[in-house]
């Protein structure tokens, strides 16, 4: 699916574009939801079955978000790369901090894999969201 | 975040774009300070700091629930008030800052409070406080959503329309109604917040 778009830029006039951020956002929600259910049994083991099912739930949207992303024609790319890098850069510091306090206090095997994953999944939507809400309403390349 | 700002203020208009001056969209200044609190808790859970945990936490938690119920609740009603101008001068100040100071006391608190708790045995089945935690997970995840999936992109997406030669004010209006929308559920979480951390350190 590819989105068309006027060949002339007015700021005046907004776009439309495909639910990306929606689905970042949903992604990010699932995730959360996710961490809930870990954090919630630990120091127990939490039931890999439930997490991982969310976990795949966060991949896909995720992956139909960047797909959706990266079908789009006249795009401001480099406002949105700008905005996504530096955001990228906050959330990895932010996930890497949770990371460190669940190897700290001793995940370890399928669920710290687990919890890798979702943080990763949260540490690419929240940019995107970001990068694609500030990048719409921008002067296409 | 419930900061209830409706910038509505900077109107669409033709013509030569004004000389105004550019929005640092994230204050440069603010990062060395954001850089040692996030220091001082990477310490802090790497010793199994008691104090440095608990005062992270008590820190990054008052000021968390303190700013978001004061802008919900205090300046947004006041600021919904002021002329446009006012609102936009305002709010070009205002945002940036909060761009550095929300998520700096956000982690404070999370990475934290989750220690303290596996510490205190908190999160043991059998512990009293148990619910009262997995009810606090629950409205810190809806609080996260909001803030991070709605709200933080809104913020950023303003202050970027407004350093544009020619700002679409009706859009920018746009983006703040998310705040107005968003901040009742986020006022409730913030006192259902207190009332669990009264609940747990009393129990």
């Amino acid at each position: 699916m590819s989105v068309e778009t006027p060949a002339t830029y007015s700021n005046e006039v907004d776009r439309p574009f495909p639910p990306i951020a929606w689905l970042s956002s949903a992604a990010l929600g699932v995730v959360i939801v996710g961490g809930i259910l870990m954090a919630s049994y630990a120091p127990r083991r939490a039931p890999l079955g439930i997490a991982e099912g969310l976990l795949v739930a966060g991949l896909v949207l995720l992956g139909a978000a960047a797909f959706l992303l990266f079908r789009l024609r006249d795009f401001a790319w480099r406002t949105f790369t700008t905005v996504f890098k530096w955001a990228l850069l906050a959330y990895v510091i932010t996930a890497g901090m949770i990371e460190f306090a669940f190897v700290r206090d001793h995940t370890r095997g399928t669920s710290l894999v687990v919890v890798t994953l979702m943080l990763v999944v949260f540490a690419l939507s929240v940019p995107l969201t970001i990068g694609f809400t500030v990048a719409r309403f921008a002067q296409p390349d | 975040m419930t900061d209830r700002i409706d910038v509505k203020a900077v109107p669409s208009h033709h013509g030569p774009a004004p000389d105004r001056p550019k929005i640092q969209v994230v204050p440069l200044r603010g990062l060395p300070v954001a850089a040692l609190a996030v220091v001082f808790v990477v310490v802090a859970i790497a010793g199994n700091w008691k104090w440095a945990l608990m005062f992270s936490h008590v820190v990054g938690g008052g000021l968390w629930t303190g700013i978001d119920l004061f802008v919900g609740f205090i300046v947004g009603p006041i600021l919904g008030r002021l002329s446009i101008p006012a609102r936009a001068e305002f709010s070009a100040r205002f945002m940036p800052k909060m761009v550095i100071i929300m998520p700096t006391v956000v982690m404070m608190t999370l990475a934290t409070g989750f220690q303290i708790a596996r510490k205190l045995g908190n999160l043991a089945v059998a512990s009293p406080n148990h619910p009262w935690l997995i009810f606090s997970f629950c409205v810190v995840g809806i609080m996260a959503v909001v803030a991070l999936g709605i709200l933080e992109p809104a913020n950023i997406a303003v202050l970027y329309e407004m350093n544009k030669p020619v700002p679409n004010g009706e859009r920018i209006g746009r983006l703040m109604k998310r705040f107005i929308y968003t901040s009742g559920i986020t006022g409730l979480m913030q006192i259902a917040t207190l009332v669990i951390m009264t609940r747990v350190a009393t129990q």
